[in-house]
């Protein structure tokens, strides 16, 4: 990380010409490059603009923002209601809120994931990603080809240094000594180059851990990659609802659904003219905890599928969190009811109407509310609104409620009307809704004639010679989702991918060591390392003292000053800081740092392997 | 169809939680007066360092001042070998400020902390009194023990604790004792008193694999996210108390003595954070995953959703701001802070009051 703490340093003053990270990119070429672009600075044309303004998107801080910002933005959304989630909410909540409710409207705010300013946010992160991995995946290509960085002047100036002597006669010389920390470098997993090895002082250059930036790059990119991926399935995904009877068949073309929502590339050739008939369904209730008493605990279909008109039935079990996959898409259990028979005759005897009614859920118990359209009534269209309730309870006040969900005491208390239903010009209207204002009341609790209630098998007459009514039975239903989403499988490949990258970034140390050798003028040959980090690695000095031990482990070695404390230079709490002098470490001459090997005199060799 | 209800293991689970309670309540009371004698023990460290520098003055590592902490790195560099000197930020911490701190790699010192042991040992015993409760938990409801708020916080709890007792194997976490054990105990009771639920079976829609991978993933996070959580906290006060104490300050906070400098708590957290993070990346996948499952859909913005969402972006943030200039120490710390309250808020609130896919978390 100290390295990007670098870069961050040359990156974000405008007209600076990218220096990139590559490897040997120090704070001295940083503070050069950033007084250059302060001289820059005055004559900054259009172009100049344009690099400026990319620089500043694809600078850390600006995704570091733009993340920020991301997260902020994504609160509204789970506290209003949202439009894709339930539109009704949205609409009963801009009612209630008079005040409000319309402003929050026009800010977007109940669309917020599709939202101006949130599309706005997520598309410029992505830029600034795309911004970001380009430049740093070709720096890190290049960083992967080349050779490991040279050798420092001073091996002592790094985080992590010790030093070994290994005594004249045990004929170990220096060039020896470097092919033996070469061999065993690579063993441990560094790309390692050895330089002037014959020379006075050969020393070596190792590096390993490449992988720690990839996984960067690749965790980035497979950002990317979901991001596409999700939007590919609202493209070309979609999704319906549809209820089914116990006896229905669902088969798959646009008019089985009872509601509809295609992607904005769908077309109705995608549909595949499978079918589902729901035989049967049964629901398990708890009887066995007292706080759940009556809960539902198990739900499961029976159901017979078709791949298409032509194939075989199979016999499927639907059940919750246990989807059916026909036809490129997948079926879900998403909810149930019941659905009470009825048979109305109309006031010519004629029966005007007979099959489940769909009845919806209200509340505890599967007390649910009923409402009977029979348009083909005559003389009158007749309608009937009311409540089913399994198991009937009445209050000595009259106040009927559900006393368990299973069908012990089934009942259907209804209101019944004549009149216009309204149905023929067209207009589409909720089935679950009965607008009575055209209606004329036949029977209701505050008429003379009563509400009506029905126990199964019973049948009420109604007043004025206008028909019947009979409870036939009660059979289940449930709702079922059918959603197509071809992304899905992308944005799951691209997630895991992602997940590896990240794994791997946090986890690979990349590490850097040199070791540099010579000869004592009286015989003995004297090795130092040194290693340094780049990134977070706490386990470096683990690493040092491991390279250590197999060093002293493969000469016979004299110890005399022991393992050399670390750099003197006090880190203080300041990241920054701490991290630009970690970085420094290779390229700064320090001339306070006392020279290991003595008497060797002369430049540093790493000076001429540049 | 679900294994039956046992009753009576879920009566024993009850008594048990109300056992580690009281239990962890003793613990956390030894913790405190542990801390509230840290300024007493840590004067002794400090005068045995002096007399232990002024013995062999030649052994004093360069630029390592002369304090507690580089006393303790020798004793544990004597012990261990050159990997003593793994931890690093220990030597900053003696030039951060003269033996203010306690040890900067939270490895265990030479000095005895009687009160800390028994706290320790406490909780130890309060952890395994805590374990017996959610098992018994989960034997009588014949499931995994997360399926409803009361069960969110009894094994949450556990968890939180058994992560924190974890860590302390390697490393002394002991100054986060009365935090971990105060906050397992808030949750027991807020269990009990607030929350309580008989043993039942899950509802359909909790009732798939993907419950025990992504919750048991999700609690696991926030209980790392929790340790560090506490660390940045610590992290503020202590870098504020450093520098007041570099400028001359007076030293009224003497029991952060006990606490390692914040550069060690950054660390530390920074490490724990990056373990949590890939937890929670899990969480969110796992997530949606199961949502795929169960709604049909990978990802619809469910408040639970949106809130798991922020988490991960928040924490990524983090990740981040330890890679920006200007964005280290103390403003990290505040990120991982403001992580740590979505967590929380996630948690308590979102599962409450606001109604989503998720709200039938069972209250
Ligand atoms: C979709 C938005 C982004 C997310 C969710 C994200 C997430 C992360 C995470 C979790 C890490 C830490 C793990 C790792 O090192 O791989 C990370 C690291 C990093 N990200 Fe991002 N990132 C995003 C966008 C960006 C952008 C736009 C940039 C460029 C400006 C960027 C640059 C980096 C760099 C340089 C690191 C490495 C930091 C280090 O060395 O510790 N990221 N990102």
């Amino acid at each position: 990380m100290s390295e990007r703490v670098n870069e961050e340093k040359t990156t974000p003053t405008p007209g600076t010409p990218r220096t990139g990270p590559g490897p040997g990119s120090g704070p001295a070429e940083g503070a050069v490059a950033a007084a250059k672009a302060e001289a820059v600075l005055p004559s900054l044309g259009p172009l100049g603009m344009l690099r400026w303004a990319w620089t500043q998107l694809t600078s850390m801080r600006t995704a570091l923002f733009l993340l920020l910002l991301l997260a902020v933005a994504a609160v509204p959304g789970s506290l209003f209601p949202q439009r894709p989630a339930n539109p009704a909410v949205v609409t009963q909540y801009i009612k209630d809120h008079p005040d409000y409710g319309k402003i929050l409207d026009s800010l977007q705010l109940y669309d917020v994931y599709s939202s101006a300013w949130f599309s706005a946010i997520y598309i410029l992160l992505f830029i600034s990603l795309i911004g970001c991995v380009v430049p740093r995946a070709i720096v890190h290509y290049r960083a992967m080809r080349s050779q490991p960085p040279r050798t420092p002047a001073r091996l002592s100036r790094l985080p992590e240094y010790g030093t070994l002597v290994v005594p004249a006669d045990a004929g170990i010389p220096a060039s020896r000594a470097i092919d033996d920390a070469a061999a065993l470098l690579k063993k441990r997993g560094y790309r390692v180059e050895v330089r002037d090895r014959d020379g006075a002082r050969p020393s070596l250059g190792a590096e390993r851990g490449l992988f720690k930036e990839v996984g960067n790059l690749v965790f980035h990119t497979a950002l990317i990659g979901v991001l596409v991926s999700v939007a590919a399935g609202g493209l070309f995904g979609y999704s319906g609802q549809r209820i089914l009877v116990e006896g229905d068949t669902f088969v798959n073309t646009l008019v089985g659904y009872d509601q509809f929502t295609p992607g904005t590339n769908f077309q109705s050739s995608q549909l595949e003219p499978y079918s589902i008939q729901l035989n049967k369904f049964q629901i398990t209730f708890d009887r066995e905890s007292k706080g759940k008493f009556g809960q539902p605990i198990d739900f499961k279909a029976d159901v017979t599928t078709k791949e298409n008109p032509g194939a075989p039935a199979q016999q499927q079990t639907l059940k919750v969190n246990d989807p059916i996959s026909l036809g490129g898409t997948s079926v879900y259990l998403t909810g149930n009811g019941y659905a009470p028979v009825v048979t109305v005759r109309d006031g010519a005897g004629n029966v005007a109407m007979q099959g489940p009614v769909v009845a919806k859920l209200q509340g505890d118990n599967y007390y649910s509310s009923v409402v009977i359209k029979v348009p083909d009534a005559k003389p009158d269209q007749l309608a009937f609104a009311g409540f089913f309730l399994p198991t009937a309870f009445i209050t000595p006040e009259g106040v009927s409620f559900s006393g368990d969900p299973e069908l012990f005491n089934p009942q259907l208390t209804l209101n019944s009307y004549y009149g216009d239903l309204g149905l023929n010009d067209g207009a589409p209207q909720n089935v679950f809704e009965l607008d009575v204002k055209k209606l004329t009341p036949l029977n209701a609790r505050n008429l003379p004639t009563k509400g009506i209630v029905l126990t199964p098998g019973t049948t009420h007459t109604l007043p004025d010679g206008k028909g019947t009514i009979t409870f036939d039975g009660v059979k289940r239903y449930v709702g079922v989702d059918i959603h197509h989403n071809p992304g899905q499988g992308y944005a799951l490949f691209f997630a895991l991918v992602a997940v590896a990258g990240l794994v791997t970034s946090l986890y690979v140390n990349r590490r850097r060591a040199w070791v540099r050798t010579g000869t004592h003028p009286d015989g003995r040959t004297m090795v130092e390392y040194g290693l340094l980090a780049r990134g977070e690695d706490h386990r470096l000095a683990g690493e040092a003292a491991a390279i250590r031990a197999l060093l002293s482990a493969a000469w016979p070695l004299e110890e005399v000053e022991g393992s050399q404390p670390v750099p003197s230079a006090p880190e203080d709490n300041d990241r920054a800081d701490a991290g630009t002098r970690t970085g420094a470490g290779p390229d700064t001459a320090d001339s306070a740092a006392p020279d290991f090997i003595q008497s060797t005199a002369g430049s540093p060799e790493s000076k001429k392997e540049q | 169809m679900p294994f039956s209800i046992n009753e009576t293991m879920g009566q024993y689970s009850e008594l048990f939680m109300l056992l580690a309670a009281g239990t962890y309540t003793v613990a956390f009371i030894a913790f405190a007066w542990d801390l509230a004698k840290s300024s007493k023990t840590l004067r002794a460290v400090d005068l045995k360092a002096a007399q232990l520098s002024g013995a062999e003055p030649a052994r004093v590592p360069v630029g390592a001042g002369v304090g507690a902490s580089s006393a303790v790195d020798r004793s544990e560099g004597a012990v261990s070998g050159p990997a003593g000197r793994a931890e690093r930020p220990s030597s900053s911490a003696a030039a951060s400020g003269a033996g203010v701190t306690a040890d900067g790699g939270m490895r265990y010192g030479s000095e005895r902390r009687a009160p800390a042991r028994v706290a320790v040992a406490l909780t130890v015993l309060g952890a395994a009194i805590h374990a017996a409760g959610v098992i018994t938990r989960a034997l009588g409801a014949g499931r995994v023990p997360w399926g409803n708020m009361y069960e969110f916080l009894t094994t949450g709890a556990f968890v939180a604790v058994a992560v924190f007792l974890l860590v302390l194997i390697r490393r002394d976490l002991r100054f986060l004792g009365t935090f971990v054990v105060g906050l397992a105990i808030v949750m027991l009771v807020a269990a009990s008193v607030a929350y309580w639920t008989p043993v039942g079976h899950l509802v359909p829609a909790l009732q798939s694999y993907w419950l025990i991978i992504h919750v048991s993933i999700a609690v696991l996070s926030s209980a790392l996210f929790t340790l560090t959580f506490a660390m940045s906290a610590l992290q503020l006060v202590q870098s504020h108390r450093q520098k007041t104490t570099a400028a001359g300050g007076a030293d009224n906070l003497g029991f952060m003595r006990l606490v390692p400098n914040a550069l060690s708590l950054e660390n530390l957290s920074y490490r724990i954070n990056a373990i949590a993070f890939v937890g929670w990346t899990f969480t969110l996948m796992f997530g949606a995953i199961w949502a795929e499952k169960a709604w049909g859909r990978f990802w619809g913005w469910d408040t639970k959703e949106v809130w798991t969402f922020v988490i991960w972006v928040v924490y990524a943030g983090y990740l981040h701001a330890r890679a920006t200039r200007g964005w280290t120490g103390t403003r990290a710390a505040w990120l991982s802070i403001v992580g740590y309250l979505c967590v929380v808020f996630n948690f308590t609130i979102v599962n409450q009051f606001f109604n989503g896919l998720h709200s039938y978390s069972g209250l």
